[in-house]
């Protein structure tokens, strides 16, 4: 017998339209709390648009449209103050976008935005942000160097120890290992399962064998359409749609 | 929501109306200006016909009963006006050309920074120079008794229309697509044939934005030309003559007015006139700036 | 003709029309700096204007010069600053940031004695703030407030979109994003535009006849409801409207007001130049 899960996200007939193209067509989906989610699909399958209206990023685009609803934790995302809409709902980028300042100031952004003045409290959170990230060791001496001299794959972690430090429910990683090298690469996705226990995750990748390693739900999106939603498992290995199955064997994508 | 997010909330909503009022203030501050204009110099209409003013011969302000003719100052504007462009467009863009598509790297940089220098120049040490140097050297020249003259202010102002017309238009040529210099080579033309027939062909709206913004600057230009043509507010015949402008008209007599007189008023009206002049060619050259954009 | 040597001609005139250009400029600064470094010294710099301004020093002159540059920064900076803002960070294409645009292209173009009747009819004698300080540094800020938003605009657009993508989406407002985010790292750009146009107000003559230049007054401002000499009004009343003056008084004060703005310029260039070379991004 397996537990019902909780109902995060509740996408409901959700579709988006930047001018006259539309990303994504009257989309309906779910995803639970502390889980995997992972969306696959071609480039300009909606994908990092969807993230990007979970977050209400869309809205600073002025020809972006859309219908439908999102409902968090059974809250219409409108009706959310957009603010505390994005410190719950936190993205980190396919590229890591340090600020041009220090690693602690990187980190601390956040939490200062959010009216947290307390040179000792923002230590504590910059310190729990780092360790949770898998970076603590690697900086812990060097917290006032800038973040810019870091590399590709600390950056990354960075990004993720920034967002931490915001105490986001919900994180959403958008391609967040395609600039990386493979150890990189395997250090951010052995962050994900940890993190997991505590937010809920999704994970947009174009890296078919990455929803595989850690997904675990995936959805398969197709020129903004859903075409298949499944445990990782099952879709990987009984995928019901031959389109699904196509890209899954790499015949195109 | 807590206390502290929504005193953060009102101030950030004061904060943005204030960036919106600012906004604003420079609509507020072009229709300020013309309404101020309007409301010291429109009152000398009663008195003379806007034909009148416009198209009399004579200004003599403070004769009786004063007349109030501006043709003279207006004539007097288009021939300094129309020298300084002879001299500023040709040598201008050539200067264009040279430092955007030639010049070495090393030079391009000296040269762009000679022209900044110019710009940074005041008008009235332009002028103070312009009426030590240039007078004299004219005067000997053309043996005239005195060589503050249209032709000087002329010179004088060519120079100073140079950084505008230099600046924009090299933007303008710097900003052709390099393809089109790649294809023109690969067809095998010069770099001279490439630079004249493609790249000046391809800026032409950029460069005669920054022909009309270097007029724009010369019609307005007060100082150096009131320093160096003589100020005489006669109908000009020759580049010769000494004559008079309106901007330097407006800045020689205002001191000598009564406030709200006819005098007064007419100034203000000169100033109406200028006003709606460079209305006018600014916005054109918007337009033409807009073009290259795109 | 060989098109080689057609090429070699026009080449030649180019270059040769560029020396025009850049030659009277070293020869303007030649001829001030040789004939007028003579008459500068302390006393040049520090004492009042005596015997009709024909002996003693251009000090109220100099003081005055600042003070109206000073009045005019204040006032045009915040104003400027928060205006280009709008333009970058709020508007979208719409009518009313076009008729922004043009209105401040227009102010860019209005001619600086059009200026100068403007600050007459509504600072001096509507508002009633009188030839004065006040009047002449309004008058100067309202004119370089378009120089003061073009730099802040450059400046603004330059700040990488990513730097408010990150700091929006970890949930700071619109405005902490322009304040935390993006003004820090527009900063030297805004600056070096304030410094460009701090030389702009120093030089100008026109904007100030009518506003507050007092022609003779051997004596300190103590209000910003006096009247004050200001250095390129004194150059151009020394030079035109009182004879007798000694050549190298003329010159030395040329000299003054050049290397004003000069330096300024320097600064700015110094500044964008530093800015440029530290640039992370």
């Amino acid at each position: 017998m397996v537990e019902t899960p909780t109902i995060k996200i509740s996408i409901r007939n959700f579709s988006i339209h930047f001018g006259d193209t539309t990303a994504l067509k009257g989309l309906n989906l779910d995803i639970h709390r502390n889980e995997i989610f992972t969306i696959i699909g071609p480039a300009n399958s909606g994908k990092s648009s969807l993230l990007q209206s979970l977050n209400r990023l869309n809205d600073l685009n002025p020809v972006y449209k859309k219908t439908g609803t999102i409902l968090i934790d059974n809250q219409d995302i409108d009706t959310i103050d957009v603010e505390s809409l994005r410190t719950r709902v936190s993205i980190v980028f396919a590229l890591p976008f340090p600020l041009p300042l220090s690693i602690f100031d990187n980190i601390a952004y956040g939490p200062r935005m959010h009216g947290i003045k307390n040179k000792s409290k923002l230590t504590e959170i910059v310190e729990k942000g780092l360790r949770e990230a898998y970076l603590w060791d690697e900086v812990k001496d060097r917290l006032d160097s800038p973040a810019m001299n870091l590399s590709g794959g600390q950056q990354q972690r960075l990004c993720i120890a920034r967002i931490l430090a915001v105490e986001p429910e919900i994180i959403m990683f958008d391609e967040p290992t395609s600039g990386l090298d493979p150890i990189s690469t395997a250090r951010v996705e052995e962050t994900l399962r940890i993190l997991k226990e505590r937010y809920t995750i999704i994970l947009v990748t174009n890296n078919v064998a990455q929803a595989a390693r850690v997904g675990d739900r995936t959805a398969f999106l197709l020129m903004g359409e859903l075409i298949e939603l499944n445990e990782t498992k099952r879709l990987f290995t009984m995928a019901q749609d031959k389109r699904t199955d196509d890209y899954l064997t790499g015949k195109f994508g | 929501m807590d206390i502290r997010t929504r005193i953060r909330k009102i101030r950030e909503f004061i904060i943005e109306r204030m960036i919106f009022l600012s906004a604003i203030l420079s609509i507020i501050i072009v229709a300020l200006i013309f309404a101020f204009l309007l409301k010291e110099g429109l009152s000398i209409f009663w008195r003379v016909p806007l034909s009148d003013f416009l198209f009399a011969r004579n200004w003599y302000p403070i004769s009786e009963p004063p007349q109030f003719g501006i043709l003279p100052l207006i004539l007097g504007s288009i021939l300094v006006t129309a020298g300084a462009g002879i001299i500023s467009i040709p040598i201008g863009i050539a200067s264009a050309l040279f430092i955007a598509e030639i010049a070495p790297r090393k030079t391009k940089e000296v040269m762009k920074a000679g022209i900044e220098l110019l710009a940074a120049i005041p008008s009235v040490v332009i002028g103070f120079i312009g009426m030590i140097t240039l007078g004299p050297l004219i005067k000997t020249i053309f043996n005239l008794p005195t060589g503050l003259t249209a032709l000087s202010g002329s010179i004088t102002l060519a120079f100073m229309a140079m950084p505008t017309i230099v600046s924009i238009a090299e933007d303008a040529i710097t900003a052709v697509p390099r393809q089109y210099r790649e294809a023109a080579i690969a067809m095998g033309a010069t770099k001279w044939q490439t630079t004249w027939r493609i790249v000046a062909y391809a800026a032409r709206p950029g460069m005669l934005a920054a022909v009309m913004l270097g007029i724009g600057r010369v019609i307005g230009e007060t100082m150096a030309v009131m320093m160096v043509t003589g100020n005489a507010a006669l109908i000009p015949h020759s580049f010769l003559q000494p004559v008079r402008t309106l901007t330097a008209t407006v800045a020689a007599e205002m001191g000598e007015t009564v406030q709200g007189g006819e005098h007064y008023a007419a100034l203000f009206a000169i100033g109406i006139v200028l006003f709606i002049i460079t209305f006018l060619i600014n916005g054109a050259a918007d337009i033409y700036l807009n073009k290259t954009k795109k | 003709m060989n098109v080689q040597v057609k090429q070699k001609i026009a080449f030649s005139i180019l270059f040769f029309c560029t020396l025009l250009v850049i030659i009277p400029v070293l020869v303007i600064l030649v001829i001030i700096f040789a004939k007028g470094i003579s008459a500068i010294d302390i006393s040049f710099l520090t004492e009042m204007p005596t015997n009709g301004m024909t002996a003693g020093g251009i000090f109220p002159a100099i003081l005055g010069t600042l003070y109206l540059v000073l009045g005019a920064i204040l006032f045009a900076v915040p104003l400027g600053v928060l205006s280009a803002i709008y333009l970058v960070e709020y508007s979208r294409e719409n009518i009313l940031s076009r008729i922004v645009k043009l209105a401040i292209v227009n102010l860019a173009g209005v001619p600086s004695v059009v200026y100068g009747l403007f600050g007459l009819g509504i600072f001096v004698l509507f508002l009633g703030f009188g030839a004065s300080i006040l009047s002449g540094s309004l008058t100067l800020g309202i004119m370089i407030l378009p120089v003061i938003i073009t730099a802040s605009r450059e400046a603004l657009e330059s700040v990488p979109k990513s730097f408010r993508i990150v700091s929006l989406s970890l949930g700071a407002s619109k405005w902490q994003t322009i304040r935390h985010s993006v003004l820090p790292h527009a900063l030297p750009g805004i600056l070096t535009g304030t410094i460009l146009g701090l030389g702009r107000a120093a030089g100008e003559t026109a904007p100030i006849l009518f506003t507050v230049a007092a022609f003779y007054l051997p004596k300190l401002p103590t209000s910003l409801f006096d009247q004050t000499m200001a250095l390129p009004y004194h150059l151009y009343v020394i030079s035109t409207q009182v004879p007798g003056i000694p050549e190298n008084v003329r010159y030395g004060t040329a000299l003054v007001l050049l290397l004003l703005v000069l330096l300024l310029n320097l600064a700015a260039i110094i500044l964008r130049y530093q800015f440029r070379k530290r640039k992370k991004w």
